[in-house]
């Protein structure tokens, strides 16, 4: 099968949505004469013209609104922020409005709007770029996310959010953009909240998503070497994330690590890790264990940045650990 | 300035482009007031500025840079001119490209180097960054990384002056994107409501990253923004020295004297694309030429101050060479500068939670 670059991915999936659907459009900073930031959207505009590809001023709590009053107008908006550093700009529209919308008008409206584009840490962007926020969207009833680890996912889920009826939070690991894998030509769809076993195995379960999937991967291969089969499970969709594959899994393995980018408190993996100590508590041979990025803004220096972030090896010893080994 | 080799027969016959002159009267005004020393300085904060980012921009080339790197090269005029006007007591509140700030407020070199490096001997020691100097002592209260949130900062600092009653103003730098965001329209509010000392520079260079003002604004002249908030607005030639260190004089009298606020437009140019990974196909060669020959702010201060007779061009020259010395030496500092220690990891910050593997 072709490999093409998690960004192109992307890119397919929305040439392919505008396409089909006349009411899809995208918009947001530098998404058209500059072809996107992280050249997502390039040659969209060519293809779809100013009208469905619309650069916006910087103004993410404007036009971040304007996508939500476009989606009660009957559209269907894709909302590219350069990074999901600048959509905290945007929070008031997405979570007092948007989310909102189909709640408080008792099923008469809906809005159908995808806010989408680059999140997390990329190498030394230092405290106000590096920043893995998925809690801030997953916390709120009306708000769907999801974050794709593959080429792969990344079309079938965008293609997805786009014809979901309600507001979907997708969010993309900004060091993933050049990520190359195999994508077919003809078209398919992944399910809303359907995760997927990137690697099965027998001992010890990690459930994660996004750039974690790549972390935990690698960590699996590390405890091969030492004899430990680890299961990767990736939930794609953190809300609602998939609660039957982690439950098949944890009662296969009976230990589980949760393993996320993000911060610990009041985080995605809290919640999975509560979930999974109250609902397979019988099931499990060892406390759910949780890796993730220290509790602490990112620092600039290079030789730090790591440090906060978490590993294979880091990965590999909380499975280690799991094992009672 | 700046002029390409490889340039047609033709046009190699034409004369060469006349660098704009100031305004002459302005820079009579200036160096009467500031005397020649003076003047000579500020030509060579410049130079020190270009020299500085010339080779800031070669060590990230070398990876010995990373994350976003924001040149300044082009505008060294607003930040030169503008800290010229200003005082010890003043602060200075900025964006994602203040290198320039931050040498122009006198800041160690090695130190802006050392922290663009990553290294513990950093003006933040490493955990800043090219997006985030700061320096407490000298007033300089960061670069700051979100687009226009600044401003509001500003407005508190400028805030705290007035409750002291200090004889001081606060300046914060923006740039010509960060001006249709709402906390710039919210701050420009409470700062005439309530009398505030700010000092606020729209860095118009006129892309917001790759998109022109007249893609993002219904009215680019952006000095008329200050108009519904009955606070002075004004638009300033930002690659003369003169006329930026002049409007933020005026600027600064305002503030400490009256307490009132001011909004300028500085109309300036980067040669540089946005960062370093953008090569800036949004923009003609002829229009970043024709900035380059014929309103390059060092070629204009320095042809003035030849022809006035108060240095020479080997001086001039003399002048380059010194800062230049100056870069390499904050390069080879940065370089043979240690990085952080992993313990300064959770200094700084409230961390409530362990490492160890849960």
């Amino acid at each position: 099968m072709r490999e093409i670059a998690f960004r192109d991915a992307l890119n397919e999936a929305l040439a392919e949505e505008m396409e089909r659907d006349e009411s899809v459009f995208l918009m947001g900073e530098e998404v058209a004469n500059y072809n996107g930031a992280y050249k997502v959207s390039k040659g969209l505009l060519d293809k779809f013209g100013p009208r469905r590809v619309v650069d916006t001023p910087i103004v993410e709590l404007g036009f971040a609104g304007i996508g939500v009053g476009a989606a009660m107008g009957g559209l269907k908006p894709v909302i590219e922020m350069m990074t999901f550093n600048f959509a905290i700009l945007a929070l008031d529209q997405i979570v007092n409005h948007a989310a909102k919308l189909r709640y408080m008008s008792n099923g008469q409206l809906s809005c159908p709007l995808v806010m989408r584009g680059a999140a997390g840490a990329g190498g030394s962007l230092a405290s106000q770029h590096s920043q893995s926020l998925e809690q801030q969207y997953a916390h709120i009833p009306g708000l769907k996310v999801m974050m794709p680890a593959t080429p792969y996912d990344a079309k079938g889920m965008l293609k997805t959010a786009i014809r979901d009826p309600d507001p979907v939070i997708f969010i993309e690991s900004e060091v993933m953009y050049g990520m190359n894998g195999e994508v077919p030509e003809e078209e398919y769809l992944i399910e809303m909240g359907k995760g997927d076993i990137k690697r099965e195995g027998a001992d010890c379960t990690i459930v994660t998503w996004s750039r974690a999937v790549h972390w935990s991967l690698q960590a699996a291969e590390i405890a091969a070497e030492q004899g430990i089969d680890v299961e990767v499970i990736d939930l794609r969709t953190v809300r609602p994330f998939d609660k039957e594959i982690i439950a098949e899994s944890v009662k296969k393995t009976n230990r589980v690590i949760v393993v996320e980018e993000a911060w610990p408190m009041a985080s995605v993996g809290a919640s999975v890790a509560e979930w999974i100590g109250r609902e397979l508590f019988d099931w499990l041979d060892a406390p759910v264990g949780r890796v993730h990025q220290r509790d602490i803004p990112m620092p600039y220096a290079y030789n730090l940045e790591p440090l906060s972030l978490p590993s294979a090896e880091k990965i590999a010893e909380a499975v280690k650990k799991a094992c009672y080994r | 300035m700046a002029q390409t080799k490889a340039k047609d027969d033709e046009a190699s016959q034409q004369a060469a482009p006349q660098v704009e002159a100031l305004n002459l009267e302005l820079a009579a005004q200036v160096r009467e007031e500031l005397g020649d020393e003076r003047l000579v300085a500020m030509l060579r904060d410049m130079l020190l500025l270009r020299r500085f980012e010339e080779y800031a921009g070669r060590a990230y080339q070398r990876r010995k840079i990373k994350g976003f790197c924001h040149l300044y090269i082009g505008q060294e005029a607003v930040g030169v001119g503008s800290m010229a006007a200003l005082t010890d007591a003043d602060k200075i509140v900025s964006h994602y490209r203040e290198h320039g700030h931050a040498l122009a407020r006198g800041m160690d070199p090695n130190a802006v180097m050392a922290e663009l490096f990553g290294k513990a001997t950093g003006c933040t020691g490493g955990k800043g960054g090219s997006m985030h100097l700061f320096d407490a002592e000298k007033g300089f209260l960061g670069g700051w990384g979100i687009v226009g949130g600044q401003i509001a900062l500003a407005g508190g600092v400028a805030f705290s002056q007035k409750y002291r009653d200090e004889d001081a103003a606060c300046l914060c730098f923006l740039g010509d994107g960060a001006v249709h965001q709402g906390i710039v329209h919210e701050t420009l509010n409470m700062a005439s409501l309530w009398d505030l000392p700010l000092i606020t520079i729209v860095e118009n260079n006129r892309y917001a990253m790759g998109t022109s003002i007249e893609r993002v604004a219904a009215v680019t002249e952006l000095a008329k923004k200050s108009e519904p908030y009955n606070i002075v607005g004004e638009t300033v030639d930002g690659q003369d020295i003169f006329a930026v260190y002049d409007a933020i004089k005026r600027a600064r009298k305002r503030a400490v004297e009256e307490g009132r606020p001011t909004w300028l437009d500085v109309l300036t140019y980067r040669y540089r694309g946005h960062s370093m990974t953008d090569p800036a196909p949004y923009r003609t060669k002829e229009e970043v030429e024709e900035e380059q020959d014929l309103r390059d702010p060092i070629a204009r201060m320095s042809n003035w101050m030849v022809s006035e007779g108060i240095l020479t061009e080997d001086k001039v020259g003399e002048l380059d060479d010194e800062v230049t010395q100056i870069s390499k030496d904050a390069m080879a500092f940065a370089d043979e500068s240690d990085f952080p220690d992993p313990s300064v990891l959770t200094e700084d910050v409230y961390v409530e939670w362990p490492w160890d593997i849960e």
